[in-house]
């Protein structure tokens, strides 16, 4: 991140403006860079844009597309949790009793499994990553059937538990590769200096690795986190129709404001209301997030 | 940082004799002889937990839907007009209901799924979700490494596109569906912008536009994302081969071909592949957005509507869903030649 920031700008264009390093006259490099940034900034903050602009616009004005905020008003927020036709703050609840439920699960078994990965020679290694990878790979609805049928006998369907356990089969393997790739990053030296000064292999995990790895698993979590936050499609059929657990991603979609209403501008505030704590855990963390999305590679 | 960059080969078996030295064995060849050391135990250990939860919580569930695939479902028998209470064992009819879009007749025998059933939208759906993966993933691709190449070179503003690219991540798809629903709404913010370039009458409720619709809001909101990932890659390039071809007298299209492209596409591909993956089971835009209708249903948006009536058929069809995915992944892997597997051992051992 840090090296290229000096590196004069030279290199080459995909069908995008070509600059050189400026040389006399117009500073077309410069202008380009400007360009180049508000494009990017346009493309991502636009639409977010809008739902803010919604958020807070009077609900008869839902179709006015003045691209400024008018006829403000914050009636959309308190619509979102009044709980006569939604029950959307006890849907947020929800989302962080289930979202640290599974993070912790996740991050508890999955670090050990990382560590064995990145630091031990054992059979089978590259047998069990693939395994752990494939798990990953099956798309959520390969699993939500037969979950579906087992929860159903087992009264699990509308309950907690049966919308953590499921979500454990992303989690899982997101920690143990973001965790794998921290831990083979991690400087080798002081482990090995602890493992000749007759610490065992677990010793040096427990007195070495753990403590210099803290921000990673910080790190890991939040990616966890927010993985869980945003999850729609196992939560949406396992919570059966059962309010008290549906998570916010649930109670957004069902969002409603009696028949034969689309309350566009009360969603938008709901949605703001789901967004914001992310934004700034976004903000704060924003360089932590990106090493740990490259590093674990695995997806959004 | 990880499998994302080419990392120098290491020499392993020079590590691993180290290692030996450390653990008190003797340097000695031979798989059996590392199991035997204390780290071979512990490893187990270790990588048990997580080998059994996924083996309950993804393996058990898979075993038993591709077993209840094979089972019928309970309903009426059409042929004797008795309730059949399901179960039995079905042979490949689940699968032909799907991928033959054969339905029961009265009177006993099958025909042709009448139009409107989930079945007889199977094929239409391969379509449309194989459609939207290649035409997003493509749009994504191109878009990203234009986004990424922009960053790369921007020396005023990083922190902020930074902060800025990650938004659209970071919104929830079933909050971001929602989003774009308001701006496709009629009159909305989509015609209005629309109208600034002549086109108007926008029925987003027709096949095509609302196809469109959630290319366009897929797209809008993985670009950024696919950006980082090829950005990680560009940094990775050291900028005294662009110098040094520069010096040779390669022009800026050149330098892109020869040297950016080739050295940055380790991560393009592994980028693209998850990408391509996670578009092939997308469920939460178009559930949400359209809620699968006109012509925009998934894979998965069948499977969970067939959940509520017949789960022995709905396993089938995830199934069939999964094989899908994964013989696509598969060509995906053959054809870019991709690494996808974390490569742990090979570095850090110094």
């Amino acid at each position: 991140m840090t090296s290229s920031v000096q590196a004069p700008p030279t290199t080459t264009g995909g069908g995008e403006v070509v600059f050189e390093q400026p040389k006399r006259g117009f500073p077309w490099s410069t202008v380009g860079s400007y360009a180049s940034l508000v494009i990017i900034l346009v493309w991502c903050l636009a639409p977010f844009y809008w739902m803010v602009v919604m958020a807070f616009r009077k609900p008869e004005y839902a179709l006015d597309t003045t691209l400024y905020p008018n006829h403000l008003t914050l009636s959309n927020f308190k619509y979102a949790f009044n709980t006569t036709n939604n029950q959307f703050g006890r849907a947020l609840v929800n989302g962080v009793i289930i979202g640290v439920a599974v993070t912790a699960l996740a991050m508890a078994v999955g670090v050990f499994a990382a560590y064995a990965m990145a630091r031990l020679e054992f059979r089978f290694k590259y047998l069990i990553l693939g395994a752990v990878l494939a798990a990953s790979m099956f798309p959520g609805v390969a699993i939500l059937t037969p979950l579906f049928q087992l929860f159903s006998n087992w009264g699990w369907l509308g309950t907690y538990q049966g919308l953590i356990v499921p979500q454990v089969s992303g989690a899982l393997p997101l920690a143990v590769f973001i965790l794998t790739s921290f831990f083979t990053d991690m400087p080798w030296e002081l482990e090995q200096a602890a493992r000749v000064d007759g610490a065992t292999p677990g010793q040096a995990f427990r007195l070495v690795i753990l403590p210099l790895a803290a921000p990673a698993l910080f790190t890991c979590a939040i990616l966890i986190f927010l993985g869980v936050w945003n999850e729609f499609l196992l939560s949406n059929t396992l919570y059966n129709g059962n309010n008290n657990v549906a998570p916010p991603t649930v109670a957004l979609a069902k969002f409603t404001a009696g028949p034969h209403v689309i309350p566009y501008t009360q969603t938008m505030a709901a949605g703001l209301i789901i967004v914001i704590p992310l934004v700034i855990v976004v903000l704060l963390c924003q360089r932590r997030i990106v090493s740990g999305l490259t590093a674990g590679g695995v997806k959004g | 940082m990880s499998h994302m960059q080419s990392v120098p080969e290491f020499d392993q078996q020079t590590a691993l004799a180290k290692e030996a030295e450390l653990a008190g064995v003797p340097p000695e060849p031979g798989k059996r002889k590392k199991i035997a050391t204390g780290e071979g135990r512990l490893a187990f250990f270790l990588v048990t937990p997580t080998v059994i939860l996924l083996a309950l919580i993804v393996g058990y569930p898979i075993v038993r839907a591709i077993i209840s695939s094979f089972q019928k479902d309970p309903g009426l028998n059409p042929a004797t007009g008795f309730f059949n209470q399901g179960g039995q064992f079905a042979g490949f009819e689940n699968y032909k209901h799907w991928l033959l879009e054969q339905c029961p007749k009265p009177g006993g025998g099958t025909a042709k799924c009448p139009p409107g059933s989930l079945a007889s939208q199977f094929w239409a759906s391969v379509g449309f979700t194989l459609g939207v993966t290649i035409v997003a993933v493509a749009l994504e691709t191109v878009l990203g490494m234009i986004m990424a190449l922009m960053m790369h070179k921007a020396f005023k503003g990083r922190g902020v596109i930074r902060a800025a690219i990650l938004i659209p991540w970071a919104i929830p798809t079933a909050v971001s569906a929602k989003l774009w629903q308001v701006i496709y709404a009629p009159d909305g913010l989509a015609d209005k912008v629309a109208g600034w370039f002549g086109i108007s009458n926008i029925q987003w409720n027709e096949k095509w536009p609302a196809r469109f619709a959630i290319v366009f809001t897929d797209t809008w909101k993985t670009t950024p994302f696919m950006a980082l990932l090829i950005l990680a890659g560009l940094q990775g390039i050291p900028d005294e081969l662009y110098e040094s071809a520069k010096v040779d007298g390669a022009s800026a299209w050149q330098r892109f071909w020869r040297i950016t492209l080739p050295l940055v596409k380790p991560a393009l591909a592994v980028a693209l592949i998850f990408r391509s993956l996670d578009t092939l089971r997308m469920f939460d835009l178009p559930y949400i957005l359209t809620g699968g209708a006109n012509g925009t249903a998934t894979l998965s948006i069948l499977v969970v509507k067939q959940i509520q009536s017949g789960q022995n058929s709905a396993s089938a069809l995830s199934t069939i869903t999964f094989i899908f995915i994964f013989a696509c992944a598969f060509l995906l892997v053959k054809a870019l030649g991709a690494s996808i597997m974390p490569k742990p051992a090979a570095k850090g051992r110094k």
